[in-house]
């Protein structure tokens, strides 16, 4: 077997079994979670009996281990599950399937993901490769500072100061962006600009210091300077000769960014006001609604180690040495 | 003279039978300079309703569980969205009146056997038309053994319920109750088609278009519409932004053009906008600090009247809620309400009379008093307050934070703790609120007033109130259940909270009703775009 395709199998197994564990990790830290759904529902209204009877009819009277595995099971075959919420206090029952609450928000929030790294990719690859190339210049000075600034200041922050500028004194970009599923594509670019311009600040630094400093590093090694001395040019031995070898560092910190792209933005979600996957775990902790904070953390799991498994192959295969063996 | 003649010029050119040029004709004539005359016309014009426009408010309620089953309504959202396609047998108004909605009239001549003529002629929005079928089928929604209605609680002293022909229903209870067409106006008990209580068709100025939970509500205007002088706006849009800056963001960039829940702490700033009006109505809602009689030492009435003294209430409107309220005078009832009992004295601090209730209540050591923001905005700062000025009158209260998840199953209304802090939303009628918290059989009698000689009377009171049909004889029993509960009670409740809103200077606006929030949230059907 090919070493690549072996290594890749291997990293795809040992992602599963992270998954795993995590799922355990996910099902037992929500049963340490202080509350109770009834309570949180009920409200003033929580009686001692509908708080049980409540329970009861969940199912959460049944032993923590049994309630795993149905999850478990369940998650498996892509059923991830009936969302809590949605009962009253008078005992409607008007809740949805988890996977229906879930999908329509998973798909803003990567339609948010997708337009924050579509910016900040291929910005901070760009700006990374001249801040190398012209290392210690007035040019590299700025660029690092102003990136610094960027992601030294909250995201909350850097939202409002983007509102305040773009909304509210000058109004070019709408401070909402509540989007639906019929907004039409145009429409959703322009809605969500602010958002994904805050995302972009916030992750360029990161991406950007990273791409350098892998070039940099580089830069010292023999076969770089033996490059030098066969007479190539400055941007030939970087795009070359020094970015094959950096992919690897610099994959790994994209894939770190672009998984907080899609499980970490819940501060941005509120402050645009936007529908994303984030809100929507952070609601279901606050009512105790199990089943969609467990799903939720699932999809979460997943992406993180979807994207590092991604970031590992990628390191695997653009490496020279293994692609090419002797 | 003159200003009775301007007066009904005015009147004319809001009717449209004069222009605004005959106006100002006669005004120049009967003797007015140019510019008075002309702002005279605009005022004019901009108090009369005009149609057209798109209205989108932001709302800071909201959740993905809502539905348009007026049934499970539980938030602010919901009861804006469902007064804005649904109506109801009766409504209250914006001067705080209760008038007949869907029944035109509605009578009893004994309290417990009331009649609702119903309006003849209105339509649905499936263009189904209203009739005696479809009330009974709204009213067995909410009643009976299997129904899941959050109003199956308050419609329980329903007996029975039936048609006499098309347009008429009666409706029995189980002992007389005078302030009952209050309650049909609760805005969980929509009448909708038979056979159609969730979808969201109903009688109202305006027919849902798509509704998303948690995220908006698109209506247009029901060209149908029986009511007149009401549903101005060709289209609407209730969004929900929870987030209380992006909700003054969009208003302030008008991307909405009004919202409710302004946060005080920016208020001073988004005054400053000069396209923004804030709006505020002192209504109902109160905030409260029940003690439980039969807890130790809230049991003693000078140790009651102790602390009732001790607390300085214009401290609290101060600092609690920024000016944006009014002081409470430990009574559940509020100045919007029709039968408030304004003879009491206003209860202020004083230092002098707390002491002396408190030397002979016997009673020495720390008082505790819990609190967790879960119960209002800026409760723990209140009580820490609170213990300040106790302190001057020589009395100790500990204040304890607790945590706000379980807030009001562990600490309110719950033995273990003596008093916390808690609010009410209020009920337009005096009796409602008394059922809700203060009579003995209420299972949210927080402050377990039950058996003290007061309260006894106070029951016996409330039940008579309930019979009463003659008004000033009414007025003087629930003045003097106030009074008993103002004395004896275990209530103190410093503060009526203020609902505060803002809206663009687009729109314009009769009266604003104080039931509740966003002009007793029927805004959507009351106001225009000026």
């Amino acid at each position: 077997m090919h070493p690549v395709v072996k290594t890749v199998l291997e990293r795809l197994g040992l992602g599963l079994a992270t998954l795993f564990f995590v799922s355990i990790i996910i099902f037992s830290a929500i049963e340490m979670l202080p509350g109770d759904f009834g309570q949180a529902i009920l409200g003033q209204a929580a009686l001692p009996e509908t708080v049980a009877a409540f329970r009861q009819e969940l199912g959460l009277d049944k032993p923590a281990y049994i309630r795993y595995f149905d999850w478990a099971l369940g998650a498996i075959q892509g059923d991830l599950g009936t969302s809590f919420s949605g009962r009253n206090a008078s005992g409607a029952d008007r809740s949805a399937e988890v996977v229906d609450k879930i999908a329509p928000r998973l798909w803003n929030t990567l339609f948010l993901a997708s337009m924050a790294a579509l910016i900040a990719v291929p910005l901070s690859l760009i700006l990374g490769i001249l801040t190398a190339l012209y290392r210690n210049s007035f040019f590299d000075r700025s660029v690092n500072t102003a990136t610094l600034t960027t992601i030294s200041f909250p995201e909350f922050f850097v939202a409002y100061i983007l509102i305040l500028f773009f909304a509210s004194l000058n109004q070019i970009f709408p401070s909402l962006a509540n989007v639906d599923p019929d907004t039409n594509f145009g429409e959703r670019i322009y809605r969500t600009a602010l958002p994904a311009f805050t995302l972009t600040l916030v992750i360029v630094a990161h991406m950007m210091r990273m791409t350098r400093a892998a070039i940099i590093n580089l830069l010292a090694s023999p076969y770089i300077q033996m490059a030098k001395l066969s007479g190539a040019s400055q941007t030939e031995i970087i795009l070359k000769h020094a970015l094959p070898n950096a992919w690897a560092p610099i994959a790994t910190v994209i894939a770190f960014n672009l998984a907080y792209l899609v499980v970490g933005v819940v501060v941005v979600e509120v402050v645009f006001v936007y529908p994303g996957v984030g809100q929507l775990m952070v609601d279901a902790v606050r009512t105790r609604d199990i089943p969609v904070v467990q799903g939720c953390a699932l999809i979460f799991a997943v992406t993180y180690i979807l994207l590092n498994l991604i970031a590992d192959i990628i390191g695997i295969v653009t490496n020279p040495r293994l692609l090419h063996p002797k | 003279m003159k200003d009775k003649f301007i007066k009904a010029q005015q009147e004319k050119l809001t009717l449209g039978a004069i222009d605004r040029r005959q106006f100002m004709t006669s005004a120049i004539a009967a003797g007015i300079a140019i510019p008075t005359a002309l702002s005279l016309a605009s005022d004019a014009i901009a108090a009369t309703p005009k149609k057209g426009g798109k209205f989108r408010m932001g709302l800071g309620h909201g959740s993905t569980t809502d539905t348009l089953d007026s049934g499970t309504s539980e938030n602010h959202f919901t009861l804006v969205n469902g007064y804005t396609f649904g109506n109801h047998l009766t409504e209250i108004n914006n001067e705080g009146k209760l008038v007949g909605e869907l029944a035109e009239t509605f009578e009893s001549d004994d309290g417990k056997t009331w009649v609702f003529n119903l309006r003849k002629g209105v339509e649905f929005h499936n263009g189904k038309t209203m009739t005696s079928e479809d009330v009974l089928a709204s009213y067995e929604h909410h009643m009976g053994e299997k129904s899941t209605s959050a109003a199956k609680g308050s419609l329980s002293p329903v007996r029975s319920i039936k048609a006499d022909g098309k347009y008429k229903v009666i409706m029995e209870l189980d002992s007389p109750d005078t302030d009952f067409p209050y309650i049909v106006s609760d805005y969980h008990i929509s009448i909708r088609p038979a056979g159609d209580m969730t979808s969201g068709v109903g009688t109202g100025g305006y027919i849902v278009q798509s509704f998303e939970p948690g995220v908006k509500s698109v209506l247009k205007r029901n060209p149908n519409y029986w009511k007149e002088g009401a549903a101005h706006f060709d289209e609407v849009e209730l969004l929900s932004i929870v987030d209380p800056n992006a909700r003054q963001t969009a208003l302030i960039s008008g991307e909405i053009d009004a919202m409710d829940r302004v946060d005080l702490k920016t208020i001073n700033l988004m005054k400053r906008n000069p396209n923004i009006n804030i709006m505020q109505a002192t209504g109902t809602a109160h905030y409260t600090f029940p003690m439980r009689l039969n807890v130790d030492p809230f049991g003693d009435y000078d140790l009651r009247m102790a602390l009732k003294w001790a607390v300085n209430r214009q401290e609290l409107v101060d600092k609690i809620l920024l000016g944006y309220g009014a002081v409470g005078n430990d009574i559940p009832i509020g100045t919007a309400n029709y039968f408030h009992n304004s003879d009491l004295p206003q209860r202020e601090f004083d230092a002098d009379k707390a002491a002396f209730h408190y030397k002979k209540s016997g009673h020495s050591g720390k008082i505790q008093l819990s609190a967790a923001d879960a119960a209002f905005a800026g409760a723990v700062d209140a009580a820490q307050l609170m213990a300040n000025s106790a302190k001057k009158a020589g009395i100790d209260i500990e204040v304890i934070r607790e945590p706000n998840d379980g807030y009001w199953s562990n600490v309110w209304n719950n033995d273990a703790k003596g008093w916390c802090a808690c609010y009410w939303g209020g009920r337009p009628a005096e009796t409602m609120m008394f059922s809700a918290a203060y009579v003995a059989e209420s299972k949210w009698n927080d402050t377990m007033w039950k058996t003290t000689d007061s309260a006894v009377k106070f029951n016996q009171l409330v039940k008579d109130a309930r019979k009463e049909l003659d008004e000033s004889r009414k007025r003087d029993i629930l003045y003097e259940c106030q009074r008993l509960i103002y004395d004896d009670g275990g209530l103190l409740c410093p503060l009526f909270n203020s609902y505060v809103s803002a809206n663009s200077k687009k729109i314009a606006h009769g009266k604003i009703a104080a039931n509740w929030d966003s002009d007793g949230a029927k805004c959507v059907e009351r106001w225009w775009f000026a």
